[in-house]
């Protein structure tokens, strides 16, 4: 057992790798939930956003396209669940589920033809002089543009749902869909706009795990991400920089059980690589007496009557 | 436009109805799926749903409807409760694991002891490991009100590697020349669940024909069966009947991970024969989808049950006959769930065209 | 009277089995308070909804200012200067008063210039409000000057308020009119719809009467005695309910020191409540929705336990009894909201009636349920109270309002209650319905049962009740005698802590 071969400094780089599908699942699903949707699956999108931005990205040697297509596939899953909650009126447990369900499927039948193989790979940004800065420069200045981007979509919806007007329709929606509905605002539309939203951003983030975090494409590769980023937006109580916390706080513990598994720590294998979710379990535990700040609307079917 | 509009009640014709449709529609949109992955529609759907009941091999495959119904069937019983009263156990995979690690450990224990007792004592074992593992989402909700979908579920993966360490260290077969996974228990006798091999008889099949009856029963002539039906209906007008939510939640979540640590335990000393790495082939997951089609009830969870084993032979049998890939035969059985979910809406809403609207 | 602000000319609109507006026409004067009046279910709402865009007629037109109107969203109806003051479902609890005013405006300013705009609105009317304050922390009475005051900064030409004073006490009631007094001065018109006749009677300027539907009559309230404007609400003479001399008899429930805290952030907690009920009395329980009728309930009812010595029945404590052990004694009751509490909606009638009868009509043996006798016990209800409803095998949520109103009365009398607690029991129930209900519940009592009436509708209360409570903020005011009460002394007992200012006009 080694502790000192844990470098502090690539650790903390590698922790915001390690958070970046967390973060980027959860804020999108923070989104559709603030709209009074509960979409559970995250998990779905992310698997066929992984695989997906895979493909692509193998196809057409651009991991940049890998992503768009991995958002593309991430909010077309999406529809599904539009389609169920919102058109069929289905009960959104159940739905997500499904989502979930047959994401996990279809991922494994698209991505047959790409085991094995390795995606192009997603080059860093060195931002000049910020870069070299010593310690705070490899943490925060070297990494590729989607974990930037990750970062910006957090600070955005922070913006929009504390700033504009857009943000204000959206808790709206989410807190009162009768209300809203009885002041004019298309609850149905905006709930829409909300989860493709949230299906893009889950794509994302499962195309940020098969191309920059493993890079590689396996069945089941999420393993339980898109989960945690539900537990996450909980744990964050609805509150965008929140998420941006607890994504951190899961990546550490992620990246530090995979550093104590190399550094061979004398805790068996198993019991490190199940620590995250235990930890995920704790977690709820403890935020889970502030249920107040809960959006009211959240799960319920919402179908104008008269 | 489409106009929906809420039935006055729901519609006895629809919901027996639905399940039928979604069945129908998964067909056509499966074999199109087929159809785009190079396949003879026709042909696979056949292979799917035909070969194994009445093609040449039936003989072999029907057995195996039994074995493969049976745990899809006792899982989704415990299921059904549950999301009946809108308790949400998706951790179902995790209380299957739990249930066959700790019957089996019960098992493995008496090894090599002849005697009648072992393989009782290993079904309460299996049943407790199950509601044991269901106890922490249970009581985690009960006290602080945590969501029981998001800790069931974690418990899932956290299950998976207590059964890899499991199979890696505690529970590894000594005789084994290092090979991970434990004794096959279907070479101890008085540890298997096997009756008739031949027929594909064994207890977990019994198990599930008692799981069936005793939810019909409860659900349909027992005050907590009512209550269950209740809380899930009007969670406010349940509390007004006087049911106690906590033992409500404690109740389903208990039973449906005993049923479902017990469906491991059938599994792991029978068909399955040893705890291995990959033991479990996500059971779990399709019995939500079995509870579902099976609309929540006993009989329809029967019958879905059913179904769900076909699809699993039929699409093993497509795999190796026409090289379908077994990721379709999920994507097949995820549309099947899709399409039970939407088409439920014709049992709540009447489906109206009706002229646009002039303002 | 000037030309018309607003025709409405042949308005129709059908919904599937019923008609809810047929052919109605009328016109709104130019600052003119307009009364619409009707029973629940006469089709006041629908034709609201039409005016204000929600819904679109079927047939007919409407004029605004000699303008063809027809308001394809409440946006377009707020952009001509049409203004709606909601009954319910307007409001956002988890967010401030000035976001809230902000969602009902088209193009509103800044946060920072919303805020000044809304205190001085709130003060030329008289209706002090802080635009920062979360809306789930105010009182009904609050709650409606955030509509009120949402509309008005739009400057409407016509204000429209559907039942506002249903949430008001008395001095409240006062404060509202000299607001609509003074905007009927600047030339606000006003549509105000009501079933309250003598409110009418000193507001309005004219009324428009709808009965099933239909426009049955105008009438100038002041000049219209308040029995020949409720003949033509309802249609035929009303029967009164007949009180016969009861005997009370000795307490049978005795509530002393009782106190819940809240439920839930937006609840009221129950403070330090005492209370007694004898036999063959019924006490009324009056005050403004949300000053803790709901908890006041689920304490009587065993759904929120207390102290046990809190709740006395006969002298026996029951404070800790859930809803099971109380119904085995004799302690009954019937909450609010029909569907989803008393009543499960998609449940049959049978079903429904095993919810709370259990225990007293011995359907369970031994944990078994007894079906049979279920539905005979449903068929009862049913044939008892004249329940309109094919058979028990229905779902509660196909009955009318006042149909499963009169099931879920008529399963709790028909178990014979020694104590019977009612919630509302007559809200949104037409009238011959509701006067049913008050009948039985005089019945029960004269039987020797204790009944407890909450209830929101003081005519209803000074019509049964032989003493008077009021709840204000979880507090309980001293019960006392009806017959002695003026309707000043009452809006005294309902709202004196209110902290209600004096309309500054």
């Amino acid at each position: 057992m080694d502790l000192g071969s844990i470098n502090p400094v690539l650790l903390i780089a590698s922790l915001m790798v390690a958070a970046t599908p967390i973060l980027l699942a959860a804020i999108g699903e923070l989104v559709v939930e603030k709209a009074g949707v509960l979409n559970l699956g995250v998990e779905g999108m992310m698997i066929v956003g992984a695989v997906s931005g895979f493909a692509i990205s193998v196809e057409t040697g651009s991991p940049f396209l890998g992503f768009v297509a991995a958002a593309v596939g991430g909010a077309l899953l999406s529809t599904l669940f539009i389609l169920l909650t919102q058109v069929a009126l289905a009960n959104q447990v159940a739905s997500g589920l499904a989502l979930t369900l047959f994401g996990l499927g279809l991922s494994a039948l698209m991505g047959q033809k790409y085991v094995g193989i390795k995606p192009p790979p997603t080059g860093d940004i060195h931002i000049p002089l910020l870069s070299d800065v010593p310690v705070l420069g490899p943490i925060l200045f070297t990494h590729d543009v989607v974990l930037y981007v990750g970062i910006a979509i957090v600070a955005a919806v922070w913006a929009i749902l504390k700033f504009t007007r857009a943000g204000l329709i959206l808790r709206a929606v989410g807190e009162s869909h009768d209300a809203a509905h009885a002041l004019g605002y298309k609850v149905v539309r905006i709930r829409i706009l909300a989860i493709l939203f949230g299906g893009a951003c889950a794509g994302l983030g499962g195309a940020y795990i098969s191309l920059v975090r493993v890079p590689q494409w396996t069945e089941g590769m999420t393993a339980g991400v898109g989960w945690i980023a539900l537990a996450l937006v909980v744990f964050a109580s609805w509150k965008p920089w929140r998420v941006l916390l607890g994504a951190y706080l899961f990546g550490g513990i992620t990246v530090l059980q995979l550093n104590l598994q190399a550094a061979g720590v004398a805790i068996p294998v198993e019991y490190l690589a199940m620590s995250p979710y235990l930890i995920t379990i704790l977690v709820l535990v403890i935020l889970s007496k502030d249920k107040s700040s809960a959006p009211a609307s959240l799960g319920r079917i919402f179908h104008a009557s008269r | 436009m489409i106009v929906l509009e809420k039935r006055p009640q729901p519609s006895r014709m629809w919901t027996l109805l639905t399940p039928v449709l979604a069945v129908l529609s998964t067909m056509v949109f499966g074999g199109l799926l087929f159809a785009l992955l190079g396949k003879n529609p026709v042909e696979a759907i056949r292979t799917i749903f035909y070969e194994p009941l009445f093609g040449e091999f039936a003989f072999y495959y029907r057995p195996q409807l039994l074995v493969k119904g049976a745990p899809l069937v006792l899982i989704a019983i415990g299921l059904s409760l549950g999301f009946k009263a809108g308790i949400w156990n998706i951790g179902a995979e995790g209380q299957y694991i739990m249930g066959a690690i700790v019957g089996a450990g019960v098992g493995l224990a008496f090894y090599p002891l002849d005697s009648i007792i072992v393989f009782p004592l290993m079904v309460i074992g299996g049943a407790f490991g199950g509601w044991a593992w269901a106890m922490v989402p249970a009581l985690l909700k009960v006290r602080f009100g945590t969501n029981e979908i998001l800790v069931s579920l974690m418990l899932v993966y956290v299950a998976e590697q207590l059964l890899a360490s499991m199979s890696l260290g505690l529970l590894k077969n000594p005789e084994g020349f290092g090979f991970p996974g434990s004794r096959n228990l279907t070479e101890y006798a008085s540890a298997t669940s096997w009756i008739n091999q031949d027929v594909g008889m064994h207890w977990g099949v019994v198990f599930a024909f008692i799981a069936v009856i005793f939810a019909y029963v409860l659900l349909n002539r027992h005050m907590l069966g009512f209550h269950i039906r209740l809380t899930g209906e009007a969670p406010r007008a349940a509390r007004f009947a006087g049911v106690r939510p906590t033992r409500l939640i404690l109740f389903c979540l208990g039973t449906s991970g005993a049923l479902a640590g017990l469906a491991g335990l059938f599994e792991v000393s029978g068909p399955g024969g040893q705890i291995t790495i990959d033991f479990n082939i996500g059971y779990g997951f399709t019995a939500i989808i079995v509870a579902f089609l099976g609309r929540l009830h006993p009989l329809g969870i029967l019958l879905a049950g059913g179904l769900m084993a076909l699809t699993y032979i039929g699409g093993e049998i497509a795999q190796s006959q026409l090289g379908l890939p077994a990721a379709a035969i999920q994507v097949f059985q995820g549309m099947l769930l899709f399409f039970l979910l939407a088409l439920d809406l014709l049992t709540n809403y009447r489906v109206r065209l009706r002229a646009r609207e002039v303002a | 009277m000037t030309a018309p602000l607003l025709c409405l000319q042949g308005l129709t609109k059908a919904y599937p089995g019923v008609i809810a507006n047929n052919n109605v026409s009328f016109d709104i004067g130019k600052g003119q308070v307009h009364a619409l009046l009707g029973e629940n279910g006469a089709g006041k709402s629908t034709l609201v909804k039409m005016i204000y865009g929600l819904v679109k007629p079927d047939s007919g037109s409407m004029l605004l200012n000699g303008v063809p109107y027809a308001p394809s969203e409440p946006r377009a109806a707020r952009a001509d200067g049409i203004a709606m003051v909601f009954q319910h479902f307007s409001l956002f609890d988890a967010l401030n008063v000035a976001e809230n005013i902000a969602l009902g405006m088209e193009n509103p300013p800044k946060m920072g210039d919303l805020a000044k705009r809304i205190r001085d609105v709130s003060e030329t009317y008289g209706l002090p409000l802080d635009p920062y304050r979360r809306v789930g922390d105010l009182s009904a009475g609050e709650r409606q000057r955030v509509e009120i005051i949402r509309c008005l900064l739009q400057d409407p030409r016509l204000l429209i308020m559907d039942e506002p004073t249903s949430v008001l006490t008395p001095q409240e009631v006062n404060i509202l009119f000299e607001t609509l007094r003074k905007l009927r001065s600047e030339g606000t018109a006003i549509l105000y719809i009501s079933h309250k006749l003598e409110e009418i009677r000193a507001l309005c300027d004219h009324a428009t009467v709808l009965r099933l539907g239909e426009n049955v009559g105008e009438c100038i309230p002041a000049e219209t005695s308040a029995r020949d404007m409720a003949e033509l609400m309802v249609g035929t003479g009303l029967k009164t309910p007949e009180r016969s001399g009861r005997a009370l008899g000795d307490v049978a429930l005795d509530i002393s020191g009782l106190s819940v805290p809240a439920p839930s952030e937006f609840g009221t907690g129950l403070k330090n409540l005492h209370l007694t009920v004898r036999k063959g009395e019924v006490l009324g329980v009056g005050g403004v929705a949300g000053n803790g009728q709901d908890e006041l309930l689920a304490v009587l009812s065993g759904e929120v336990r207390s102290a046990s010595d809190a709740v006395k029945l006969h002298g026996k404590p029951i404070g800790n009894l859930g809803p099971t052990d109380r119904r085995r004694l004799g302690v009954l009751s019937a909450p609010e909201e029909r569907l989803g509490h008393a009543a499960a909606p998609d449940m049959s009638l049978t079903e429904n009636a095993m919810l709370t009868g259990s225990v007293r009509e011995n359907l369970v043996r031994r944990g078994f349920l007894k079906w049979r006798q279920a539905q005979a016990f449903a068929e009862r209800i049913i044939e008892d109270f004249d329940v309109r409803t094919p058979g028990p095998g229905n779902a509660a949520r196909s009955l009318s309002g006042g149909n499963l109103q009169k099931f879920v009365i008529g399963r709790e009398i028909l178990q014979r209650p020694e104590v019977l607690v009612v919630n509302q029991p007559t809200w949104g129930v037409d009238a011959s319905a509701a006067a049913a209900i008050r009948q039985a519940m005089l019945d029960l009592a004269a039987d020797g049962a204790a009944v407890i009436c909450i209830s929101q509708d003081l005519d209803e209360l000074m019509e049964i009740s032989d003493r008077f409570a009021a709840l204000n903020e979880g507090r309980l005011s001293t019960p006392q005698d009806t017959a002695e009460l003026t309707i000043e002394e009452i809006g005294l007992m309902m709202g004196g802590a209110h902290g209600m200012e004096v309309a500054h006009v």
